[in-house]
Parts: structure tokens; sequence; C-alpha cells
């Protein structure tokens, strides 16, 4: 067995088959945990609070993804198409702040937006506002953060598929008399569907599980599940509860993958035509 | 024709561009002002660099940090060598399913990784420590470094490592010899890559540290709850600009492996 393979057993499968063990436990007193089976965990999925966050955070990481997507689409078709000898440097700034720290990027965004950060100091300097607006802790600073943190995820496979994109046929379309809408709608747009998807999975994927941007960036009024989850850890100790969510969140995500799998992701829509 | 305007394009594309900057760079700056955030510029100031540098706790969160991403790099990236030589060069049934599986941690979310992982300790009663955070940085850096070489050795040209077994080189002088010198760029990039993913890893640690194991990440994130400090402006600043220096070079060493 290579070393990866048990790492792999060790650390992601034998972990993930204990989760599934916890969720079909039940909580004693004090967050103990009593080992016999039961259904409970599975019982309180339906709890109204649960499917209220579990809704918002759908809400929160789909718009994300239709966000990214317009901000994501701009920078990939100019990139492709008018970037020139600079298409790798714009590519690169593009990725490089994914690999710095996540913490300090989201820190940020707090610095910008609470009542004593810079937005409010300066519009307060300005007297055009006498209290600081409530900029932080909200369900819209919640998206900005998710927008921010996973944008890079949506623009690579845009830009690979646009990058792909026969210039030829587009001209072809001109020829033929498409005028400039047509053209992006009718060609541009369908022929970059493999990008599109990719692009929308890997920003949903991590937007719905988000835990960091919920707990830094929102409130009491912007609980998403993957903070929700966190809690049921960190402060309440309720394990078997959390891990049957834990589990529903996975089950969600994976399903996702599979029906964009089916829906023909990872192949490029353009290659399979040819 | 009615064509969107390139300048149009272009204007739209820097509103995005500022959008993924501007934070990171407000930061940077007020980092160098005496107050916290004063509208006017009152001066440019190191102070709170100084106090970084000063600070115990903070140096204590770096060690850690070093700690677990050094032996980190070094592991996931000769795991991930191995890894990468044995899907490319052996067909063998279930191949595709492990390399499959092998990205499972990508797509998971890393509250459940964490969360899962702290179930696993908690199970086998490992206390947790530094030791349980670097064995989560390793499963977690793997795919990375596996993805990254294979990514580099389908560009290998195989013929040769052909000629060097027709001119006599048996499969382990080939490997050795040729093989990996032509992969060593790519090696290079994963490690350089490896580093800021662990160093800079907040949600998984967080689940998996214990009492005394704080890194540099843990560090700030409980500074940031106690407040919004001039301080954690310039720890902000020097986290990322210190990974990234070694970005630069991994790209460079992954463009270079392409050419």
């Amino acid at each position: 067995m290579s070393p990866s393979a048990f790492w792999l057993l060790v650390f992601t499968m034998i972990p993930m088959g204990i989760v599934v063990y916890y969720s079909f436990m039940t909580r004693g007193p004090w967050g103990t945990i009593i080992f016999e089976f039961s259904l409970d965990s599975y019982r309180q999925v339906f709890d109204p609070l649960f499917l209220k966050i579990m809704g918002r955070s759908f809400k929160l990481a789909a718009l994300t993804v239709v966000i990214c997507l317009a901000a994501g689409y701009l920078i990939a078709y100019w990139i492709a198409f008018y970037g020139g000898r600079r298409k790798n440097l714009l590519l690169f700034l593009v990725i490089l702040p994914f690999w710095t720290s996540y913490l300090v990027r989201i820190y940020a965004w707090m610095t910008l937006l609470s009542d004593h950060g810079l937005i409010n100091t300066f519009l307060t300097e300005w007297g055009l506002i006498d209290e600081p607006l409530p900029l932080l802790h909200n369900q819209y600073s919640v998206l900005v953060g998710l927008v921010y943190t996973y944008l890079p995820f949506m623009i690579l496979p845009l830009y690979a598929s646009l990058d792909r994109l026969d210039r030829s046929v587009l001209e072809a379309a001109a020829d033929l008399g498409a005028t400039a809408r047509e053209r992006f709608f009718k060609v541009t747009v369908p022929l970059t569907k493999g990008g599109i998807l990719s692009g929308s999975v890997l920003v949903f994927a991590p937007s719905i599980g988000e835990f960091l941007v919920p707990e830094l960036l929102g409130g009491a009024k912007a609980m998403m599940v993957g903070k929700f989850i966190a809690l049921k850890f960190i402060g309440l100790r309720h394990w078997p509860l959390g891990s049957a969510y834990s589990l529903l969140l996975l089950t969600m995500i994976l399903a996702l993958i599979y029906l964009y799998m089916r829906a023909g992701g990872g192949k490029d829509a353009y290659q399979e035509q040819q | 024709m009615n064509r969107i305007s390139p300048r149009l394009l272009s204007i739209g594309c820097g509103v995005v561009y500022l959008f993924m900057y501007a934070p990171l760079l407000v930061l940077m700056v007020f980092s160098f002002t005496p107050t916290e955030y004063g509208v006017a510029w009152e001066g440019f100031t190191l102070k709170w660099y100084k106090a970084v540098f000063n600070n115990k706790n903070i140096q204590d969160a770096l060690k850690v940090s070093l700690i677990i991403a050094i032996p980190t790099v070094l592991i996931s990236t000769a795991i991930g060598t191995i890894t990468a030589f044995t899907l490319y060069r052996y067909k063998f049934l279930g191949r595709a399913l492990y390399q499959g599986a092998l990205y499972i941690p990508l797509v998971m979310p890393d509250l459940v990784i964490g969360i899962s992982l702290l179930l696993f300790y908690t199970s086998i009663k490992f206390e947790l420590g530094i030791l349980t955070i670097l064995l989560a940085h390793i499963s977690f850096s793997i795919p990375l470094t596996t993805l990254v070489i294979i990514a580099r050795m389908q560009r290998i040209d195989r013929t040769l490592e052909d000629a060097a077994m027709d001119l006599g080189a048996d499969e382990w002088t080939t490997m050795w010899k040729v093989t990996l010198p032509l992969l060593k760029p790519g090696i290079l990039a994963a490690a350089l890559l490896t580093f800021p993913w662990s160093f800079n890893d907040f949600v998984i640690t967080f689940f998996v540290s214990g009492v005394g194991s704080s890194t540099l990440p843990l560090r700030v994130y409980s500074m940031i709850r106690l407040g919004v400090s001039p301080m954690v402006n310039a720890l902000g600043t020097l986290i990322v600009v210190v990974p990234l220096i070694f970005v630069i070079i991994g790209t460079y060493f992954d463009r270079r492996s392409v050419s």
C-alpha cells in the first residue's frame, strides 16, 4: 500500500466513518455522549431553525455564484481576448490572493467595513453621515466576503475555456450577420458552458459550507450552516447533531458534484462537439 | 457591429482587480500609521512592526507554524512524488478510483475535514497538539503536491526515458538519472506551493489544535477576537507578504518546468 493510500485511509476515510458513527449516537447531560444507536440527530434535521439557516446558506452561496460568474466572466473574457502579452501576468494576479492568508484577507474586510473602519471614518469626516453605517455583521458583508474569497475559483476555469475558444467560429457568426450580442449569447456562452459549470461548482461548494466568513463578517443575523455546525462542536458540544448536520452538508455537496459530472462537467463542451 | 468597447471592458476589469487587491493594500498602508484610522495621514511609523517582533506570543506562534509547515512540506512532497510516480507509471486495478479518492479532501469543506479529524483524534484519545496539526496538514497537502507533480509528469517527453532504457539503463537508473532530474522543477514547485498552503491554513488547524499549540493564524484570530488593533495590520501584512515570496519562486519554477 502506498503511503498516500495509507494517509487517505487513516486521515480521511476513518475520520469520516467516525462522523457517521457519532451521528447515530445521542447527547447525554453536559455534552456527554450516550453510545447507543439512535436516529435522534436525523429527526432534528427538520428543526425549523436549521432549515432556515440551511436555506439562507443556499441562497448566499447561489448569489455568490451569480456575482462571481458576472465579474469572473468579465475578467476571463478580457484576459483571453485582450490580454495580449500580459496574459500570464494578469492571470497570475488573479491566482496570487489565493496563496495569501485567507484569514488576513477576511480580516482586511473587517477593517474596511467596521464602525470605526475606513469607509465609515471617511464618510463621517466628510460629514456625509452622523452615525456609522452598519456595514458589518449582516448578509451583505457575508456576501462580499464570499465573493472576495472564491472569485479566483470562477475565473480560472472560465479563462481556460475562453482561451481555447476557436475564434474562427466567432468570425463565421459575424460573417453570417450575427450581431455582437447574438455572437456572445449564442456562440461564446454556449461554447464555454464547461467553464461556467466548473466555476459554478468550485464556487458554490466551498461557499455553502463556509465557516470563517460568517464567523468574522456575519453576525447572529447572518448565521450560515458552517458556523452553525461549528458551534455544535465548540460551544454547545452536541457532537451527534453536529455530525449529522456535517454529513448532510457533505452529501449535498457530493450530490452537486455528481450532477455536474452527469451534465458533462470535467470535459469541455466545445471539445465534445468536435 | 455593435460590439462592447474594449475600453469599457477594461474599466470593468479594473474595478474587479481593485476589489481583489484594495482590502489588502489598505491593510498594508494602515500598518504604518500611528493611530488606528485617521483620514489624514498622520505620519509614518514602524512601531507596530516593532510591537509584532517583540511580542512573545507571536514569536511562539511563528515557531509552532514553522515546526508544522517545514515537515509538512518535506513529507507531503515526498509522498506526492511517490504517488505521482505510481499513478503515472503503473496501470493497476482501481487506478481511476484511487486518483479520484485522493482528491476527495479537495472538495470536502474544510470545516467537515476539521471536525472529522477532531472526532478521530478524540476517539483514539490522541491529545491535541502540534503533532495532530502536523498529521492533518500532511493529509490535506498530499492531494496538492500529487496534483502539481502529476501535471508536470504528463509533459515529460517519454522518449527520453525510452532512449535511456534502449542504451542499457535499467528502470531504477532511468528513474534516478532521467525522470527525477526532469521532474525536479515540478517537485520544487510543489514544495514551494505547499508552504503557504500549510502556513496559512486556519479552519482545519482551528479544530485540531490544543492548548499551547497555536499557529500564527490561530494567534491572529484570537487577536482579532479581542478587538481590531493596528498591530494586527502589521502582523497581517507580514503574513501576506512573506509567504508570497515562496509562491512567486514556486510559480517561476512551475513555469520553467513547462518550457
